[in-house]
């Protein structure tokens, strides 16, 4: 007998029929827990040196020879991102941080590896044969009463204003102080601050657009007034305008066609093409002068716009603009104040938007087109400067990484000290309650504690400092009493947050606490792992 | 194959061998009870990748499909559907669970462990020389017996009394076992809404086609809501369009605001200017007419299939005309049903009568990212909802949307027939101590097939026991005797370790329908399987 009946013989000789086809795996139990474990664990391992102000960055390079473009940079979406990997564990880990990178935008690193200390935790506690239902009891109630003392040690500075931007100022200088920009920290901390301020508690990012030109150092990097258009103004046009009237349309300029289905044109002679392409010429100039009756004296176009309609308009005094995309078009009518416009039969010239001062300025080489002073005052552009492509790339992570806190920040208005005192505080409360618990669940609550105190170890260990020494101490001044207590990264000792402006924000450090439980609980309940046979892939 | 060979080979009298089974040596084949012996095998060790997930402290699987997605879930019929598995008689278990699944909804974790433990008792029966057929009528007799003496002793609720506690306890009890467990009364309540919304009361029947559960990543298990409404995941055809529309009057359109693309074959040839300058106005009276159309209709916002050209989405935008474009077909229909409104196909036909009415429809943002949905609420006709869950990650999202399915499914049932049975194993055990009770007065040998299901009965008590880290057969013997001492008492597996057995007092119970159906798919599975004694594979080797 023989075939896929067989299956194999087990040890006890009894017949283990196959159930799944040939290529599929199937691990169980400690196996299965273990491959977790070890996968997200790995992970949480790999960003672990980027954590913190003194943290490494990391070279990310394509796996495809024919791309050799590379990534260097400290941000753990980015990192996590870009990793290629199969072990499922590890999948959820990486889920996790482009969510947090997607809910807040940062605090992604701190997520990967809270998750992977937590998980590191529970396999302890699983070799001594405490059930992972139990150790989830007990870090359920571990968060809610780390989430508890998280709340009461946040404040609200939002009355004050010039308080509230100190907080601002503050938040943003310890997410600057781990990247790129930590150089040019407080340039960055004013550009950013005062770019989130003008939105005036839109929680819109769009408003604040990013211009990437290499050259010049990051120190060059400006915060322009109203919105700069990485675009060229057509030739003959003016380069300067005051209070134009300005229309932003989404029609094509260039021949026009007619999209009736199936037309064709077919003459028979010479006079008749002729004839045609005067009717063309005709019905370009008619849309033209339709345009021109709103009476707009800037005319931008997403699509492009061909040479003819282009001299009419200039021959009018009308400055052109051509081929803006479909982000320029919709950022531009909202800062403008502009409708886009498709048909123009009825002119009404409440439809086109207006800014103060229209130019052309030159960022590095490049021409750009700037507008200043808009109607709608909210929007922004942030222009780096900066040496190579791929420090303005991680330059523009660490920027957004910074708005998004402030955007978080404004819009939850509360803010905690950072430092490690907020992880210790929570760590203590955890310790506490672990003590009231009775049974294994109080281990549980234990291990969680300990896995919150790992991240200001790390943190101190990253900067080179002797964590063991600073993290006790942390944690004698924190349960002492201190509501300031916090590690000054920079002197390697204990200092006081508050003087030193080290503050986070409240909702970024909530959603890492979260959702790292949240997949750490997620692996640890896992017993079964069952991988299918993977798809043939035809061509290979 | 020497002596696969024989087995299949005859001899005529002048020693010639006859063909019975073509190509035969390129088939494997087992049969007799060495059949039926392999295919119970192969379905225990189904029911045994499932064991594990049963009850409240049930454990998680990780499913990576053959393009590498991870998905987590304890649901049975989820593990089952995407292992992906090969072997036959396994592949009826995973319709059985499947079958479970459509017809209630939960319990098919359950279902297949029973299965496997009728077979596993039906193994031993076979080893003692019973005939499968046996064996297969006494199991049908003693789940007629468990199903009549369930019935007898369920318990009629009044599902709606006290603001409909009862129905939040029983998908409490159903989300328990779940990865949202932490989250089980907020979503439970919002399962009990939201069938409540939709449900007819009075034909006690739940039309799950106005109940949608859409996932969208990202927020946390608590920003789960639901909305007295449809949703779309799509936005507003024109950046600068109304957002918000009061007292919506939709038009809903199967054609694209384009040219027309006649269907036939045609030329279209233009020969002079003069047609030339016809054609272009001709056009530019086709995107006119469209609105006009659609504004004389006295619809202030339109749901479209198809596309919009630049000029027609301008035009829409310039008449105040909020649109979507690019609606699904399945999501037109649900929007058409909802707000009574007619799917028009040509602009010509619209008219006033044919729009449909919604309260309120908006457009709604998400985090730092860009994403948008459509929010159609207060709709005319129908009371649609839909549960937006919202969760860490996409497949936490993924597994409460199969939770809450499971939920709203419980608390359908109870709606349906609000009989019920308790939980936590307790059903079981009475029905096999019903069955061991009457088991004696059966003349025929089925007597032993009878007394193998009531064993096997208790293996659901003994997997909950097992998975909470209790002694399960302790537990087992000793939930027995309380009930047989004390028929009155409802005692289950305590597995929450909160100390108390009575499940009347931890309100865990499932609808009878439920268990009814779990017993009779399970006991109709395995006959199934008993039956087979001969089965031919092609071999690995053709």
């Amino acid at each position: 007998m023989s075939g896929a009946y067989q299956g194999k013989l087990d040890a006890a000789g009894n017949v283990n029929p196959q159930i799944l086809s040939e290529e599929a795996e199937d691990s169980r139990g400690e196996m299965a827990r273990m491959s977790s474990f070890v996968g997200a664990i790995a992970v949480a391992d790999l960003v672990k040196t980027t954590l913190g102000p003194k943290g490494m960055d990391k070279i990310l390079k394509s796996a495809d020879p024919n791309e050799q473009k590379i990534t260097v940079t400290n941000d753990g979406a980015t990192i996590l991102k870009s990793l290629y990997v199969d072990n499922p564990a590890a999948k959820i880990l990486i889920d996790i941080s482009k969510t947090q990178d997607d809910e807040v935008g940062d605090g992604t690193t701190t997520v990967a590896v809270f998750a992977g200390e937590l998980l590191r935790e529970a396999e302890q506690l699983i070799l001594q044969k405490i059930h992972p239902q139990i150790i989830i009891q007990g870090w359920r109630l571990a968060v809610a009463e780390a989430r508890k003392t998280l709340l009461s040690l946040a404040w609200d500075n939002n009355a004050d204003d010039e308080a509230f931007r100190k907080d601002l100022e503050n938040v943003v200088g310890t997410t600057l102080s781990s990247k790129l920009l930590v150089q040019e920290k407080e340039h960055f901390i004013a550009l950013a601050v005062d770019s989130v301020l003008r939105l005036k508690g839109s929680d819109d990012l769009k408003l604040i657009q990013v211009i990437k030109k290499a050259g010049g150092n990051l120190k060059d990097s400006f915060l322009a007034d109203g919105f700069v258009l990485e675009k060229k103004i057509s030739n003959g046009s003016v380069r300067l305008m005051q209070n134009p009237n300005i229309m932003v349309a989404n029609t094509s300029m260039d021949y026009d066609k007619i999209k009736i289905f199936g037309s064709k044109v077919k003459v028979d002679s010479i006079e008749k093409v002729a004839e045609i392409e005067a009717a063309e010429r005709e019905k370009m100039r008619r849309k033209v002068d339709k345009i021109l009756s709103y009476g707009p004296n800037v005319f931008i176009n997403r699509q492009l716009i061909y040479d003819y309609p282009e001299s009419l308009m200039v021959e009018k005094g009308v400055m052109v603009i051509e081929h803006a995309d479909f982000d320029g078009v919709e950022r531009l009518s909202a800062v403008l104040g502009a409708e886009i416009l498709s048909t123009f039969d009825n002119p009404d010239s409440s439809k086109l938007g207006s800014c103060g001062t229209i130019e052309e300025i030159i960022i590095g080489e490049d021409k750009a087109i700037s507008f200043k002073n808009c109607q709608e005052g909210r929007a922004s552009t942030i222009v780096l400067r900066g040496a190579s492509s791929h420090l303005l790339d991680e330059a523009e992570r660490s920027l957004h990484d910074a708005l998004c806190v402030l955007i978080q920040t404004i819009k939850n208005k509360r803010v905690i000290f950072g430092g490690g005192h907020s992880e210790m505080a929570m760590s203590n409360a955890t310790d506490a309650l672990a003590k009231t618990i009775p049974g294994k669940k109080s281990l549980a609550i234990e291990a969680f504690g300990r896995a919150l105190r790992k991240l200001p170890t790390i943190i101190a260990d990253n900067g080179g400092f002797d964590s063991s020494e600073l993290v006790s101490e942390l944690r004698a001044a924190v349960n002492n009493g201190s509501k300031t207590a916090g590690i000054d990264m920079n002197k390697g000792v204990l200092g006081d947050m508050r003087e030193l402006g080290i503050k986070e924000c409240l909702r970024v450090k909530e959603q890492a606490l979260l959702s790292a439980s949240e997949a750490a609980e997620m692996i640890l309940r896992v017993d079964e792992i069952v991988t299918c046979a993977p798809r043939k892939r035809e061509g290979y | 194959m020497a002596s696969a060979q024989g087995q299949f080979l005859a001899f005529d009298e002048f020693g010639r061998p006859f063909i019975v089974i073509r190509e035969q040596e390129k088939r494997a084949r087992v049969k007799g009870l060495e059949a039926q012996r392999a295919n119970i095998n192969a379905a225990r060790a189904v029911s045994n990748l499932l064991r594990t997930s049963l009850g409240p402290k049930g454990m998680d699987k990780i499913l990576v499909s053959q393009d590498g997605d991870v998905t987590i879930t304890n649901d049975g019929a989820t593990i089952m559907e995407k292992m992906d598995v090969k072997h036959q008689v396994a592949k009826l278990l995973v319709e059985l669970s499947q079958s479970q699944d459509n017809e209630i909804g939960d319990g098919t974790t359950g279902v297949v462990i029973l299965a496997g433990a009728l077979l596993e008792s039906a193994l031993n029966l076979l080893d003692k020389g019973l005939h499968p057929l046996r064996v297969c009528d006494g199991f049908e007799r003693a789940c007629a017996i468990a199903v009549k003496h369930l019935e007898a002793t369920s318990q009629e609720l009044d599902v709606f009394a006290n603001n409909n506690e009862l129905l939040k306890k029983a998908a409490v009890t159903c989300l328990c076992s779940k990865v949202v467990s932490n989250r089980q009364n907020e979503l439970a309540a919002i399962a009990v809404e939201a069938v409540l919304d939709v449900a007819d009361i009075k034909r006690k029947d739940v039309n799950f086609e106005h109940i949608k559960v859409e996932g969208k990543p990202g927020g946390s298990l608590e920003d789960t809501c639901l909305i007295r409404g449809i949703v779309i995941d799509k936005d507003m055809s024109h950046p600068q369009m109304a957002k918000v529309v009061k007292d919506a009057k939709i038009a809903i359109l199967t054609c694209p605001f384009e040219p027309p693309k006649p269907k036939t074959k045609h030329k279209l040839e233009i020969s002079n200017a003069e047609d030339y300058r016809k054609l272009y106005e001709q056009e530019q009276q086709y995107f006119v007419k469209m609105i006009e159309d659609v504004k004389n209709s006295g619809s202030n916002i339109v749901i479209c299939q198809w596309g919009f050209d630049d000029e027609a989405n301008y035009l829409l935008h310039a008449n105040k005309l909020p649109a979507v474009r690019w609606v699904g077909g399945v999501e037109i229909e649900l929007i058409a049903m909802a707000t009574g409104a007619r799917i028009v196909p040509r602009f010509s036909e619209l008219s006033s009568e044919k729009l449909g009415r919604a309260a309120c429809v908006r457009e709604i943002g998400f985090g730092t990212t860009d994403d948008k949905m459509i929010v159609i609420e207060g709709c005319a006709n129908t009371s649609a909802v839909t549960v937006l869950v919202r969760g860490g990650n996409k497949m936490i999202v993924d597994e409460a949307k199969r939770c809450l399915h499971d939920a709203l499914c419980v608390v359908r049932n109870l709606i349906r027939d609000s009989r019920i049975v308790y939980g936590g194993g307790c059903a079981e055990l009475m029905a096999s101590l019903e069955i061991t009770k009457v088991v004696d007065m059966e003349p025929s040998i089925e007597q032993y097939a009878m007394r193998g299901f009531a064993d096997a009965l208790e293996d659901i008590s003994n997997a909950l026991a097992e998975n909470s880290g209790l002694n399960p057969i302790e537990t087992t013997t000793w939930l027995k005797n309380e009930m047989k001492n004390d028929p009155s008492k409802r005692y289950g597996v305590d597995c929450n370790g909160v100390g108390i057995n009575d499940m009347k007092e931890l309100n865990v119970y499932e609808s009878l329908q439920s268990k009814v159906q779990q017993l009779q798919l399970a006991t109709q599975v395995v006959r199934m399987i008993l039956k087979i004694d001969d089965v031919f594979a092609p071999s690995e080797y053709s």
